[in-house]
């Protein structure tokens, strides 16, 4: 056995091609886009597989599932918002009697370092009535990505793998397990794979009827612990996934009887038992989950539990929102805060931003300028870099919701009457989902304008592959049926400044579609190539 | 009786000033000598330009959190003097900063820099250093990183030898003159930090 560092996201990546993984698809996404980095990176030196960034997560969760059908293992990974792209095939693979083990990863954003929310995955595994995983530690997260092909394959279920932010991001060293077999091509059975009303109806049965049976697999999972404390029959505390750390790390120095009973959950659904034991043992129990109080308010239900006191975000001993943090947990757990140094009263904040001599700021100061002489428009913008243009000096865009809004949200604007009603978007997030309302901004000839901004890059998250860039871009636009005469292309650069000033004042003017591509190369991605001689 | 040899690190700095080379170093350093290390970084929208931190953890015994609580750092190991201020609460009463003097001004209300200075001086055993001057002198100037490095190297409880063998992983795909430039650079923090 040999012991690697490694991040988070790349112990789960490594169990699954030590699992026997077949292939992997994703979309770049803050936190989980080193999954397929660093299988991409290691191909041909741990395993061969295949592994792809997809268009979207949507088609990537779908080009897993053809995995599955053909025998194979899959792993799908994206961020946490990743799977409301994906929420069509997901809801509905549950479904499915799945072939080659099915494992995808959700990497949660509590506190969104860098995501516009918090959402947490847990409940979308709860919503589909499929098991997940939550690891507390990069060993559960390479041990986990082996056990959810297991569990997918014995009972014929996708198994949701859990991440948040602080796992994701974190190295620490990981014992390795021998590498097994991949499966061999077999096809699923039509019945179990087509849904027919006829045929869902049976499906879904099924899956109701195997409820009681994974509570009992998660009640004897190696990921469930629960340790009773008997000379402490007053405090127990729940902790999932990573918050089961911060509990520990602060009750290192704490002595032995006076520790409180302590169950760990670390898979899904919610083992019962464990919960029924720890209550029956003690009065009072603290519920500390990253993320939502998932937990807390399944056992709190509407009513509490008679006799008990059930501690935890929403009672307010933890904070309702945001991500926990050993201080956090620490007052919860009883004990007084570490002394600490105070912080200067006043401290400038240091918010990101784009970099120097990035071609969005040329495009951003040419668009602004161009609006400078029309009132009461809006700049719908996107995720991305750009969004980093909602910062002053910028102050360039007024909107930013999720992966491919700006398009449709420009047009609905625009037909109430807005004007002018300008999209933001880059390649990357255009291919990924900004295609679809385009064509039917195009199809009515909205009185808009988009501006595709084209990096030749995926810039935010770190330089993936997209899928939309170039001279291909330029047929996209023109193949979804915008008129050639408006698919105007500039150079962002400072020299070139009045002549795109210009071309932004005429699409603007001009009533109806049109579509300015501004193509630079990212200055990151032009590094990158170029790497040698630099530090 | 066995004593746990631990020790809790804030790395701070800006986007792009390499605080995730220093970890690296630092981690393979503790690795080789039988540490376990849990390091969290921070990936995604705040590297561009914005403050980042990475924690640090190098212990004998078992690593529970990623995060270092607030209150427990021993160190806060800065390539920029405001960003070392920004993580004071992470120090433990007897921790120390080590940081570069050279303020990474890319914000319109960047304080000034003596009056920054003045308070990292009224943490005891702080250690400033030119780390811009002494990486110029090694012949790179983006070595920064590496001068803090070895500024703080004094007060790490990984051995020197090790930092240095790991100095060389990192930079030796980079080319002989870069390795070199590091390797001077290490040397001359070090020697400031004392």
């Amino acid at each position: 056995m040999s012991k690697e560092i490694l991040l988070g996201d790349e112990a789960v990546a490594l169990g699954a091609v030590q699992a026997g993984l077949t292939a992997a698809y994703s979309y770049p996404g803050t936190p989980a886009s080193e999954i397929m980095e660093y299988l991409i990176r290691a191909n041909g030196k741990i395993g061969h597989y295949r592994a792809a960034w997809s268009v979207n997560e949507k088609t990537a969760f779908e080009e897993a599932l053809g995995t599955s059908y053909a025998g194979g293992r899959a792993l799908v990974s994206f961020k946490h918002v990743g799977l409301n792209v994906a929420a069509d095939p997901f809801m509905s693979a549950a479904l499915l009697g799945i072939n080659g083990g099915f494992a995808f990863v959700s990497a949660d954003d509590p506190s969104m370092h860098s995501s516009q929310n918090e959402q947490d995955s847990r409940f979308y595994a709860q919503f589909a009535l499929i098991p997940c995983f939550e690891p507390a530690d990069h060993q559960e997260a390479y041990d986990c990505a082996r056990e959810a092909y297991d569990l997918s394959e014995r009972l014929n279920v996708p198994v949701m793998i859990r991440l948040t932010t602080r796992i994701s991001h974190s190295r620490a060293g990981v014992e390795t397990r021998p590498v097994r077999e991949k499966n061999a091509l077999k096809s699923g059975t039509r019945e179990c794979w087509t849904l027919l009303p006829h045929l869902a109806r049976g499906r879904n049965k099924r899956l109701q009827e195997l409820q009681p049976e994974l509570v009992k697999i998660s009640e004897e999972s190696p990921f469930n612990k629960l340790e009773l404390n008997p000379a402490n029959k007053s405090f127990g505390v729940i902790a999932s996934g990573i918050a089961y750390n911060y509990v520990l790390e602060n009750l290192e120095d704490v002595p032995a009887a006076s520790r409180p009973s302590i169950l760990k959950i670390g898979a899904y659904p919610i083992p019962e038992g464990l919960v029924r034991r720890l209550f029956d043992h003690v009065d009072t129990v603290l519920i500390a989950e990253e993320g939502a109080p998932l937990i807390e308010q399944a056992i709190r239900g509407l009513f509490g539990v008679p006799g008990k006191k059930v501690l935890g975000r929403l009672s307010g001993e933890l904070p309702r929102a945001g991500e926990l943090s050993p201080e956090t947990v620490r007052p919860a757990l009883g004990l007084s805060p570490l002394e600490r140094r105070g912080l200067p009263d006043k401290l400038s904040g240091r918010p990101p931003q784009l970099c120097i001599g990035c071609p969005h700021t040329d495009t951003l100061k040419a668009m602004k300028e161009a609006m400078s002489g029309t009132q009461g428009g809006a700049v719908f913008s996107d995720i991305g870099c750009y969004t980093l243009g909602w910062f002053p000096p910028h102050n360039a865009i007024d909107t930013c919701v999720c992966m491919g809004a700006s398009v449709g949200m420009a047009k609905g604007a625009s037909e109430a009457g807005l004007h002018p009603a300008i999209a933001v978007i880059g390649d990357s997030t255009f291919g990924h989902s900004g295609m679809t309302p385009l064509r039917a901004a195009a199809e009515y000839d909205a009185n808009m304008t988009l501006v595709i901004l084209d990096n030749c890059t995926t810039a935010m998250t770190g330089g993936q592959h997209t899928f939309a860039t170039g001279p291909r871009l330029l047929a996209i636009v023109e193949g979804l049926g915008v008129p050639k005469a408006h698919i105007r292309v500039i150079t962002p650069l400072p020299k070139h400044h009045a002549e795109n000033v210009k071309i932004f004042r005429e699409e603007i003017d001009h009533k109806g579609i049109s579509v300015i591509v501004a193509v630079r190369e990212c200055l990151e991605e032009a590094k990158r190539k170029n790497k040698g001689g630099a530090q | 009786m066995s004593t746990v040899r631990k020790q809790d690190i804030i790395l701070a700095g800006v986007g792009g000033q390499g605080i995730l080379s220093i970890a690296f170093v630092v981690d393979n350093a503790a690795l080789k000598e039988g540490l376990n290390v849990k390091q969290a970084e921070v990936h995604g929208m705040a590297q561009r330009g914005g403050a980042v931190q990475s924690h640090l953890r190098l212990s004998s015994s078992r690593i529970w959190s990623d995060l270092i609580p607030r209150g427990g750092a021993d160190m806060i190991l800065s390539v920029e003097p405001l960003e070392a201020l920004r993580y004071l609460d992470y120090l433990k009463p007897k921790g120390r900063i080590v940081t570069s003097s050279n303020p990474f001004v890319n914000i319109p209300d960047y304080p000034d820099k003596e009056a920054i200075l003045a308070k990292i001086r009224e943490i005891p055993g702080s250690v400033i250093v030119d780390a811009e001057k002494l990486a110029k002198e090694a012949g790179a100037s983006r070595a920064q990183n590496t001068v803090m490095l070895g500024a703080a190297s004094k007060h790490l409880i990984v051995h020197e030898s090790h930092l240095k063998d790991y100095i060389r992983v990192l930079f030796e795909k980079r080319g002989e003159r870069i390795l070199e430039a590091n390797l001077k650079a290490f040397e001359l923090g070090r020697e400031a930090g004392e």
